[in-house]
């Protein structure tokens, strides 16, 4: 039987809320509930083998939609010490069932937990199966389900990523894994053309159901070829839904989610998260593709973000706050389409934006998403937008000059206090 | 078989290259001739190629009737019993009809194209009919195909319906992908016909993954009636393309059940094949990944299908694929824009005469198969079909607003979530095509 779990705003811990029968609602999803989901609609669920069913969204009534700050926390990331809430949070995780694992861990969680309730979700790739992937995403998953279901590839990106789009489109599920994202160049082709417009171009009669991931972004010294950002040459194509994973929590439930789902979803990871190490439920979830996660509710400004920044800022956050700040911080994790309700809100409390990306300067995901934010909240602001950006630079070899491409904590300070002048 | 890298490694036994005999024979019809230099007649005058050693080749004997068809019957030699025929006079009906269809459809595609009916780029499959009618008329409906932009016979061939077609290229609400694809993206999830693809060579790696489902489903999922087979239809400018290659090994490695079909008509527009490539005979790069390829007179429908036949029962049995090269020629230029003037008149001539159509009527009225009133009714009805067509697509709507944003997604979510905290596909402007998206 397949149980359903709806998360609350308004609702303290332990109390349920008037809309849901309280016999339902479960403490740990309680929690998981609270982390990413601005309007509490985050489902965990128990499947059994019988009932697929995957839960659908319920609609909050308008109450429910604002919750108060404790209750916003989502403590994995933040790492810091809340007072009272975070020790009563320790609690709840003594008290029910969690295990702690690392981002890549998750991800393979996800994945097997995908594969082994649909078997027709495979996963395609250099290096996928025997290797057990070059970040070992994959690792034991040839071993248990074949060398076909986990197909390692020859290095042909555009050819293999269109042979999982004509997998797709004939009734499998498949993943196709970009050893690096930048790699993904080669699949251009196919992921432009076939991926995101077959499902226009033949009225609708092929979905597409196909999962593209892999790491991008910068790493240490890798080189400027493999320190790519490919998620701002991506977001012009028309139907292809992007996200990016920040924590092993979030990870595991994109990763879930991007396979559920009928769309062609490009799931971009980071090549230096791939060690972070959280606690996450040990029940099913499945994240929303398309909501963004609020880190930590603020009042003087919005900070909006993704992947790796994510952790910058939260360093800069520590700092603002002891500097008598009070950031909000959004990861926005829909890199397409944005969450603008999320977004919307947090700028009409805030009134300054900032956004912290990796992606280049120019034409980036933090473009888009200062036109978009200029273009529906415009008299929200009470200052310009500021994006900070990586430089449009080659991503250098060199340590020093790398570090100088990339945005660094001490500059979202500064950015900050500028803004909050 | 178990897909480890040491097994790639033997060499294979298969690589058979089979050259089909040339049209001209002389005093023997039945039997095999083989030459070692292949001949392009399409050769522009000045260009010049080494013939290539002659092959080592293996012949089984019931080759023999495949190489006496349509061609050497036109020679006036010895007519065979009824008992040898290559089709019964249902199969070369059918034939017939498709062919004809394919045909005249394009005929009066372009009456339509210069009446202002449809737009954009046209490519016309005039002269190139066997090849479809060879190879598809011999799939079941799970088959699947896929195509270049040169995709209207092959949707015809498949089991698309002429008003389906044409109300595509009308840009109609009732064509085959409601007007949102056009000539060069016919898609049909009835007659499992996944493209139309624009851009050449972008096919063959979604054909690749059609036959992977089809292997998957079988060995995977363990589905004992998943025997599907997928033909892949491109051109001799697709076969320089990289993409081409790449699925060449990908399917041979994995024994894939597909057939590359190569119609291999001569000219990638205004660029001849041999300008462009520097060994012509595709066929000969089969072998070269281990897969059997083979060559043959596109222009004879029996020929085709003798071919066609043993490919695709060589993937069904889950053997591997095939790449068949077809000699083949367009008799119109390479789109509706292309004013044609760069290939020699005397090619367009030599080809004409080989039209596939006339061979497999006199073939057939020769053998006994039908009379000239068969075939005629035949085209009769088949005008009757194009002029309903015609006619649904002049009645049939154009695709209204509402139309624009329904099949972008699968899922109408991906359009996210707008600043009011509604998912955008739920705003009530979504179903009339006005949302802001």
């Amino acid at each position: 039987m397949a149980t359903l779990f709806q998360g609350v705003g308004a609702v303290t811990p332990f109390s349920a809320s008037s809309s849901l029968d309280s016999n339902k609602l479960l403490l740990p999803s309680r929690k998981s509930l609270s982390i990413s989901d601005s309007r509490g609609s985050i489902f965990v669920y128990r499947s059994d083998a019988l009932n697929l069913k995957a839960a659908t969204r319920l609609q909050l009534s308008p109450g429910h939609q604002k919750r108060s700050p404790s209750e916003d926390l989502l403590l994995h990331q933040s790492r810091g010490s809340f007072g009272a809430f975070g020790l009563y949070l320790h609690c709840l995780r003594i008290a029910y069932p969690w295990h702690e694992l690392l981002l890549f861990e998750a991800l393979r969680e996800g994945l097997e937990e995908e594969m082994e309730r649909d078997p027709r979700v495979c996963v395609m790739g250099e290096d996928v199966g025997h290797y057990g992937g070059s970040y070992k995403v994959t690792k034991g998953l040839a071993e248990k389900y074949g060398d076909l279901r986990v197909l390692d590839t020859p290095i042909a990106e555009n050819s293999f990523t269109g042979m999982g789009i004509g997998a797709a489109m004939t009734g499998l599920r498949p993943i196709v894994e970009g050893m690096n994202m930048g790699f993904l160049l080669l699949a251009f082709n196919q992921i432009s053309n076939n991926c995101g417009m077959l499902h226009y171009t033949s009225g609708g009669q092929f979905t597409i159901p196909i999962v593209i991931r892999g790491p991008g972004g910068v790493g240490r010294q890798l080189g400027a070829e493999h320190s790519q950002r490919l998620e701002s040459y991506f977001q012009s194509i028309p139907g292809i839904q992007m996200v990016a994973c920040s924590t092993p929590y979030n990870a595991k439930g994109l990763m879930k989610a991007a396979i559920r789902s009928e769309n062609p979803v490009i799931l971009f990871e980071h090549v230096l998260l791939y060690n972070l190490k959280e606690r996450i439920p040990d029940e099913e979830y499945v994240l929303s593709l398309e909501e963004a996660e609020m880190v930590r509710p603020g009042e003087h400004i919005t900070i909006l973000t993704y992947s790796r920044m994510r952790y910058h800022v939260m360093q800069a956050a520590k700092t603002l706050v002891n500097k008598g700040y009070d950031p909000e911080v959004i990861d926005i994790r829909s890199l397409k389409p944005f969450d603008l309700y999320t977004i919307g809100c947090s700028v009409k409390k805030t009134h300054r934006v900032l956004i912290v990306e990796e992606c280049m300067r120019t034409g980036g995901i933090g473009a888009s998403l200062t036109a978009a934010i200029t273009e529906n909240f415009h008299d929200y602001l009470d200052a310009p937008i500021v994006c900070l950006s990586s430089q449009d630079v080659p991503t250098p070899y060199a340590g020093t000059l790398e570090e100088w491409t990339v945005v660094q904590p001490a500059q979202i300070v500064s950015a900050v206090e500028q803004l909050c002048q | 078989m178990p897909l480890s890298a040491t097994n790639f490694a033997q060499p294979r036994p298969v690589p058979v290259g089979i050259r089909s005999n040339e049209k001209s024979l002389s005093s023997d019809p039945f039997r095999f001739r083989f030459r070692g230099s292949p001949s392009f007649l399409g050769s522009p005058h000045s260009l010049r190629f080494n013939p290539t050693p002659p092959l080592k080749l293996a012949i089984p004997h019931c080759r023999r009737s495949a190489a006496a068809a349509v061609t050497d019957v036109s020679n006036g030699t010895m007519v065979k019993s009824s008992a040898n025929m290559l089709i019964t006079k249902e199969e070369g009906l059918e034939l017939y009809e498709d062919m004809i269809l394919g045909r005249f459809f394009e005929d009066m595609c372009a009456q339509m194209y210069y009446r202002g009916k449809m737009f954009g780029f046209v490519h016309l499959y005039n002269g190139q009919e066997a090849v479809s009618t060879g190879f598809i008329k011999l799939l079941k409906k799970e088959d699947t195909v896929v195509s270049t932009y040169r995709d209207h016979v092959h949707a015809l061939s498949k089991g698309v319906p002429a008003r389906a077609v044409m109300s595509e290229l009308f840009g109609k609400a009732t064509g085959c992908c409601r007007g949102q694809g056009g000539s060069m993206h016919m898609f049909s999830k009835e007659h499992n016909l996944i493209g139309g693809f624009a851009f050449i060579g972008e096919g063959i790696p979604v054909a690749t993954g059609a036959a992977f489902s089809s292997k998957y489903r079988r060995e995977v999922l363990k589905e004992a009636s998943a025997d599907h087979v997928t033909l892949a239809f491109f051109g001799d400018g697709t076969c320089n393309n990289g993409q081409f290659y790449e699925c060449l090994n990908m399917a041979a490695l994995w024994k894939l059940p597909i057939i590359f079909v190569v119609e291999n008509n001569l000219w990638a527009i205004g660029m001849s094949h041999l300008r462009a490539t520097s060994d012509p005979e595709i066929w000969k790069k089969g072998p070269a990944f281990g897969m059997a390829g083979v060559h043959v007179d596109g222009m004879d429908v029996l020929k085709v299908r003798e071919v066609a036949k043993e490919a695709i029962e060589r993937a069904r049995r889950g053997d591997g694929p095939t790449l068949v090269e077809c000699e083949t020629y367009r008799f119109r230029g390479h789109s509706l824009a292309d004013p044609d003037e760069l290939r020699d008149p005397a090619e367009k001539a030599r080809y004409a005469a080989r039209d596939p159509i006339s061979a497999l009527k006199k073939y057939m009225i020769e053998n006994k198969l039908a009379n000239e009133q068969e075939l005629k009714s035949i085209e009769k009805k088949i005008d009757e079909v194009l002029d309903d067509a015609v006619e649904f697509s002049d009645e049939s709507p154009l695709p209204p607003r509402s139309q624009l944003l329904e099949n972008v997604f699968a899922d109408s979510k991906g359009f996210g979530i707008g600043p009011d905290g509604k998912y955008r596909c739920e705003d009530p402007k979504f179903t009339q095509g006005t949302a802001h998206v």
